[in-house]
């Protein structure tokens, strides 16, 4: 099956400070798929998934050198707006981070943000944002309410909406599951396996059952080298390094 | 014979670790004790003031009835025809606080963002120090620097401007009073967690828009209570006011004339000739009492704002 490629890593080397982290990472990310990150506990899951809207700007002492094509644009290029294309990336993090506002607002955060202040235009889409992180018949009634006495796995669903609001067209996830219990991280995978009819996903997992449950693809990386990328099924079935088998069977997390 | 001596010294041993040991206990006792009776001493401080204010006070309202005191706009206790409305040095309070207010809370807030959020960490360590050195200057080298070059500054520009007026009294209490808001406010700012800022950058925000739209906010309580601190911190400032606000109770808005506070009050009878155990005398108590509770009030308040800001982010 031929796919469009959204996403295309080119060579990724990143250094905090002088401790390098990723080494020459060369991963494409197809559109309209769930692509799994895997790896033991401090390979650089986060590093690389924070490379693809530059998050990792924010760091101090934080060195980046190789491209990230989204759709063909470099987004370390020289003059490239990254505030402008992270509305088209979207991101959703391990912790729930709700903003202290209400439920409403933390939805119309990233639209009233683009100057938009057309009082319906911003309700119709906080309603079809809801709708679509499935959360909109819990909070229907209560949108006016502070998104913080919502529970953990209520909280990920705004965040979630939240980053849906804006109409990204790739949406990141990571580790969305890991402070949330059983039950809410059903709702979670079952949300991120409706959302990639319409969206481009590339969520960071710890847990190897999550990852053969959700995803299309999956990219194993080991100590900041991608060791292998492939169909989610193929991974799982037939990996085919020594070190990708080691850590599905669980030989080390 | 050499076993002995062996169990002779290894009785002394055990002896001298005991009594070590009880020396040392005997230490920790007395540290304790100590410790209990300096932390003792600063309550019985604070009660010892509170009892001498209200047995002043309800001694000086035997006299002056509470109505007369609160609505009263004049204040001559030294006169023949006496007066006691505390409105006229509550109004000189007043009006020296909103000024110096309105010069702390904008450029303490603006100072505060950017030492939070804009500063590099390089940035940071050069500016606070600098700001907090504002804070290090003694109250009255403030007081005659409103007096000899501010208050001349502003005649050229405001020719009906009095020698001794609230306006320059209140703006260099306002400098004065910037480190504590910026400090205050700077240290809310930076407790908002950094998730926030990060899943404000995730939507597309731009610095400015992180800034004021989600950390400023998040930390709305935290500055206000900065900001109430400041106030009671103005309504108690003496030796600017004293120095440079003038001694002329008057029941007035304009800052451009001679008034006075309720703490330069209290400094210019103390100071005085005023027979103690008059009448007139128990009036700075009175003043005492006023200032203490409407410092208390706000500081209360303040302290509950803290405390509510804490419990959401910790
Ligand atoms: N801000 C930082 N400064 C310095 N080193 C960092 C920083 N963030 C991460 N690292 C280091 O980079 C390496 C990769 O971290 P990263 O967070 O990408 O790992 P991860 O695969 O996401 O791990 P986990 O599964 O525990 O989340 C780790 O060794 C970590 O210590
Ligand atoms: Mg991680």
């Amino acid at each position: 099956m031929e796919q469009e490629i959204i996403i295309q890593i080119k060579d990724a080397n990143s250094f905090y400070g002088a401790k390098q982290i990723l080494k020459n990472v060369t991963l494409n990310i197809p559109a309209q798929t769930v692509t799994a990150l895997m790896g033991p506990s401090g390979c650089g899951k986060s590093t690389l998934i924070r490379c693809l809207n530059r998050m990792n700007d924010l760091v101090p002492r934080f060195r980046f050198e190789g491209n990230v094509l989204y759709k063909g644009i470099d987004l370390y290029g020289k003059d490239v707006d990254i505030t402008d294309l992270r509305r088209e990336i979207g991101m959703v993090f391990q912790k729930p981070n709700p903003f202290p506002k209400s439920i409403y607002e933390n939805v119309a955060y990233g639209i009233r943000i683009q100057g938009i202040a057309n009082r319906e235009f911003i309700d119709g889409i906080v309603e079809e944002s809801l709708k679509r992180a499935a959360l909109w018949d819990e909070v229907k009634d209560r949108l006016h309410e502070s998104a913080l006495s919502l529970s953990g796995g209520q909280q990920q669903r705004i965040c979630i909406a939240r980053a849906l609001a804006v109409k990204p067209h790739v949406i990141l996830f990571d580790e969305p599951c890991s402070a949330l219990d059983p039950i809410a991280t059903a709702k979670i995978e079952e949300l991120i396996t409706d959302l990639k009819n319409n969206y481009t996903i590339i969520v960071v997992t710890h847990n190897t059952a999550q990852a053969a449950r959700v995803s299309d693809f999956t990219a194993f990386l080991y100590l900041g080298d991608l060791i292998e990328y492939g169909p989610t099924a193929k991974i799982f079935t037939v990996p085919q390094d020594k070190r990708t088998e080691e850590y599905l069977t669980g030989k080390f997390g | 014979m050499v076993g002995n001596r062996h169990a002779c010294s290894l009785y002394l041993l055990i002896w001298f670790m005991l009594k070590r040991n009880n020396i040392v206990k005997f230490k920790e006792a007395l540290i304790e004790r100590l410790l209990l009776c300096c932390s003792l001493l600063s309550v019985l401080t604070t009660a010892g003031i509170i009892w001498v204010l209200l047995s002043e006070t309800i001694g000086f309202f035997k006299h002056v009835s509470v109505i007369d005191f609160l609505t009263d706009t004049q204040w001559t206790p030294m006169f023949t025809n006496k007066h006691f409305g505390i409105l006229s040095l509550l109004s000189g309070t007043l009006v020296t606080t909103f000024i110096a207010i309105a010069v702390a809370v904008p450029l303490g807030l603006i100072s505060a963002t950017y030492l939070s959020e804009y500063a590099t960490d390089k940035m940071r360590h050069i500016i606070k120090p600098l700001l907090e050195i504002l804070a290090a200057v003694p109250t009255v080298v403030y007081g005659y620097f409103a007096l000899l070059f501010v208050t001349p500054l502003l005649r050229q520009f405001i020719p009906g401007l009095s020698g001794f007026n609230a306006l320059s009294a209140g703006l260099v209490m306002g400098i004065m009073i910037i480190p504590l808001v910026s400090s205050l406010s700077e240290d809310a700012m930076h407790a908002v967690p950094m998730g926030l800022r990060e899943g404000a950058y995730a939507l597309g925000s731009h610095k400015i828009q992180v800034a004021f739209k989600i950390v400023f906010p998040a930390a709305l309580s935290g500055i206000t209570a900065a900001v109430i601190l400041a106030v009671s911190r103005a309504i108690g400032e003496t030796m600017i006011v004293a120095i440079a606000a003038g001694q002329q109770p008057k029941f007035t808005v304009n800052p451009l004339v001679p008034i006075e506070t309720i703490t330069a009050y209290i400094v210019q009878i103390s100071l005085g000739d005023t027979p103690h155990g008059t009448l007139e005398y128990s009036t700075i108590f009175v003043c005492g009492t006023t200032l203490f509770v409407i410092t208390f009030f706000l500081n209360v308040i303040s302290f509950k704002l803290k405390r509510r800001f804490q419990e959401i982010y910790e």
